[in-house]
């Protein structure tokens, strides 16, 4: 009895904040755009009872996700948005596993320090980080003015509204995340494994991609789908650093509902967006089972 | 088993395997090891037995190359280790901890060093096989470390280490999470092992009896240092000091003032009773403070006063010890001083012949003690 409580804690949890806005974003985007409030019909009227419960599921359709597939804008805005958060993900691994690897062989004193140094970016507002990098990367900001008084260039560098100013971005406002299930990992290993792995013919390299990698490879997944799923839908980044020039699917959303107040297009954009989403996430899941059967 | 006549450190013309010139290792202010002068020869068993943080994995840390020494320099084969780096030695190691890699199997863990150095596939296979059968882990391959039990898990970094045949093997206590009946064969397997490779062991173990059955020499260390390192049979029978016979093995210490007499001395311990004798080479002056040992086995106990023994004490029984095969009597002298006397259990337990509280004499011959200056 108590198990059953306790199991379904997280079950409820999940309902309440979790399916109920699906399932409300996916009866929107079977809808129909109208003007009123809410800008989309039909809307359930239970007191005509169980006629209007029928002509309620009568009037969805799957018209806005054909719609969907009439304009190139949204297949190449997902695979836009695939591709850059892939090369996003990659670029913050590469960025995030050293600072990891050198926090977890620090000396243990510094190790609180350094923790709180990685978090400290998330005392600001996201916003405000964001608008700074506009003033970092701008042609007249605080980089391209740097590299000029060095004498590196002698023309500035555009850098904003490009992918470069995503790319920055996201590794910069996401790399806490990909750094800490990595330390997590890197932490709790022994390092007497790296000694055995040398004692047995490794050098310093090898060992390190024959134990330590294997050995932080939860970190690495966990970290890069951490990284990975927020990027796709990310909105504030592409449209605040990206410009025109950047096409993700965070931006096509936002403009259906806020420009083209079509709703059920927007949210049809949604529910595509999290079976993209959903595809990885089973992959991995399989993959965990996969290994935990043959440790079996 | 007929003695086997290998003692290469009594031979002057023999090079030494390995060699530690004045090693001191430090951390920090801490002194690990203290400058350590001494040889190990090949196709030697060295086993390394002391109290808990003696430095007995520092010593084997240096050896495999995790450690610098602060001073002194240690030779392989005459040549200096300190700037070959530890996979590039012909030196093995068993970690304490194990050190199993926790994301490969059982098999992949012994093959690990084997794939390093580029074997063939089938060669690979045949020694690991060869290995887990060594280590009875055939049934356990395809696990994972936390898959097994210690003691397997033990054998497994046992078998990992011994894969590639190493020139030295160390093994720093291989044996400890064995039962007495799986430890007593792996002991065999591992002499045998040393026999057919001609490999040469340090080995560091808390089971004196294991130092014992395998060493070919035995180092007892105390904070840092070597006390005494010679074969089983000497450090048993004639400890240098008060610490290696203490730590080896059941003994009795008498304290007492020495005075030449004959072949050795004369001990007087307590006043009014007669002093004992012992034989021995040491050079002591007269009155010098001296330490009498006597190991257990060598006292005799009897219950009327013995003929013909100048080494004669009367005490009580205050506690035996039953072993099942032997017995070890306490008996307190009038002085309070205990003296530690066994015998072989040959009759039944019903028919022993003395109980506590009994009135006994113990003897033992003038070459049973040893005579210790500290
Ligand atoms: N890296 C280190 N830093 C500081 N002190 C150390 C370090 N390694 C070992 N020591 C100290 O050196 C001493 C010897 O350690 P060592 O591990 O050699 O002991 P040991 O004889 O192997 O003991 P045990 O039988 O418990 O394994 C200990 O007092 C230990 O605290
Ligand atoms: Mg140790």
């Amino acid at each position: 009895m108590r198990r059953a409580v306790l199991i379904l804690v997280p079950y409820l949890w999940l309902l309440a904040l979790f399916l109920v806005p699906f399932i409300i974003v996916l009866k929107i985007s079977l809808s129909d755009i109208a003007l009123a409030i809410p800008p989309y019909t039909p809307t359930l009227d239970l007191s005509e009872g169980w006629a209007g419960i029928k002509a309620f599921f009568g009037a969805l359709d799957f018209e806005n996700f054909w719609f969907l597939t009439t304009d190139d804008l949204y297949w190449k805005a997902y695979l836009s948005s695939v591709q850059i958060a892939i090369i996003a993900t990659l670029l913050t691994l590469l960025v995030g596993y050293p600072i990891a690897y050198g926090m977890a062989n620090a000396p243990d004193h510094w190790r609180p320090t350094l923790m709180l140094l990685v978090i400290l970016p998330f005392w600001t507002s996201f916003l405000i980080r964001v608008y700074s990098w506009m003033g970092i990367l701008s042609n007249e900001g605080y980089l391209n003015q740097f590299l000029l008084w060095t004498g590196l260039i002698s023309e500035p560098l555009t850098i904003l509204n490009t992918p470069i100013a995503v790319y920055i971005g996201i590794v910069y406002t996401y790399l806490p995340f990909m750094i800490l299930p990595i330390y997590a990992a890197l932490e709790r290993m022994d390092g007497s494994l790296l000694e055995a792995a040398e004692d047995l013919g490794c050098s310093r390299l090898s060992a390190f991609w024959l134990v330590t990698i294997p050995l932080s490879r939860n970190g690495i997944i966990a970290g890069c789908f951490l990284v990975f799923i927020p990027t796709i839908g990310e909105f504030v980044i592409p449209s605040l650093l990206g410009g025109s020039q950047t096409l993700m699917i965070g931006k096509v959303l936002w403009e259906e509902f806020f420009n083209n107040r079509d709703w059920p297009v927007a949210s049809a954009v949604a529910v595509i967006l999290l079976l993209i989403l959903i595809i990885p996430i089973i992959l991995f899941q399989r993959n965990e089972q996969k290994n935990r059967e043959a440790d079996g | 088993m007929p003695e086997k006549i290998f003692e290469p450190w009594n031979d002057p013309d023999a090079k030494p395997l390995i060699q530690f010139k004045g090693v001191t290792k430090r951390f920090g202010d801490f002194t690990a090891i203290d400058n350590q002068t001494f040889d190990i020869y090949e196709r030697e068993f060295f086993a390394l037995l002391g109290p808990s943080g003696c430095g007995k994995t520092t010593m084997m840390r240096m050896l495999a190359g995790f450690e610098k020494p602060t001073e002194g320099t240690i030779l392989l084969a005459g040549q200096d280790m300190a700037p070959i780096p530890p996979n590039k030695r012909a030196v093995n190691m068993m970690f304490q901890s194990y050190a199993l890699f926790p994301h490969l199997s059982v098999w992949e863990n012994i093959a690990f060093g084997l794939k390093r150095d580029g074997r063939p596939k089938d060669e690979i296979a045949a020694r690991v096989s060869e290995m887990l059968k060594l280590t009875r882990l055939e049934k356990f391959a395809k696990r994972k470390p936390h898959q097994i039990s210690g003691g397997q898990r033990q054998r497994v970094a046992l078998a990992r280490s011994l894969a590639k045949a190493p020139k030295l093997l160390l093994l720093d206590e291989p044996l400890g999470a064995l039962d007495a009946k799986l430890r007593q064969a792996t002991q065999f397997e591992l002499m045998d092992i040393q026999e057919k490779t001609g490999t040469t062991f340090v080995i560091v173990t808390h089971d004196q009896e294991e130092a014992m059955t395998v060493a070919s020499r035995v180092a007892v260390m105390d904070d840092g240092k070597i006390v005494q390192a010679d074969t089983p049979a000497r450090i048993y029978e004639s400890p240098n000091s008060v610490y290696v016979a203490d730590f080896i093995g059941d003994v009795t210490i008498i304290e007492g003032t020495a005075r030449r007499s004959g072949d050795g001395y004369e001990i007087s311990h307590t006043e009014g009773l007669p002093a004992l004798y012992a034989v021995s080479d040491a050079q002591l002056s007269d009155g010098q403070r001296v330490f009498l040992a006597i190991r257990p086995e060598k006292v005799e106990i009897t219950a009327d006063k013995p003929e013909n023994k100048r080494n004669a004490l009367r005490g009580k029984i205050i506690d035996i010890a039953y072993l099942g095969n032997i017995s070890t009597y306490h008996v307190a002298l009038p002085s309070g001083q205990i003296v530690k006397a066994q015998t072989a259990n040959t009759r039944r337990l019903s028919r022993r012949s003395f109980t506590w509280e009994d009135e006994v004499w113990l003897s033992w011959t003038d070459t049973a003690a040893v005579l210790l200056e500290h």
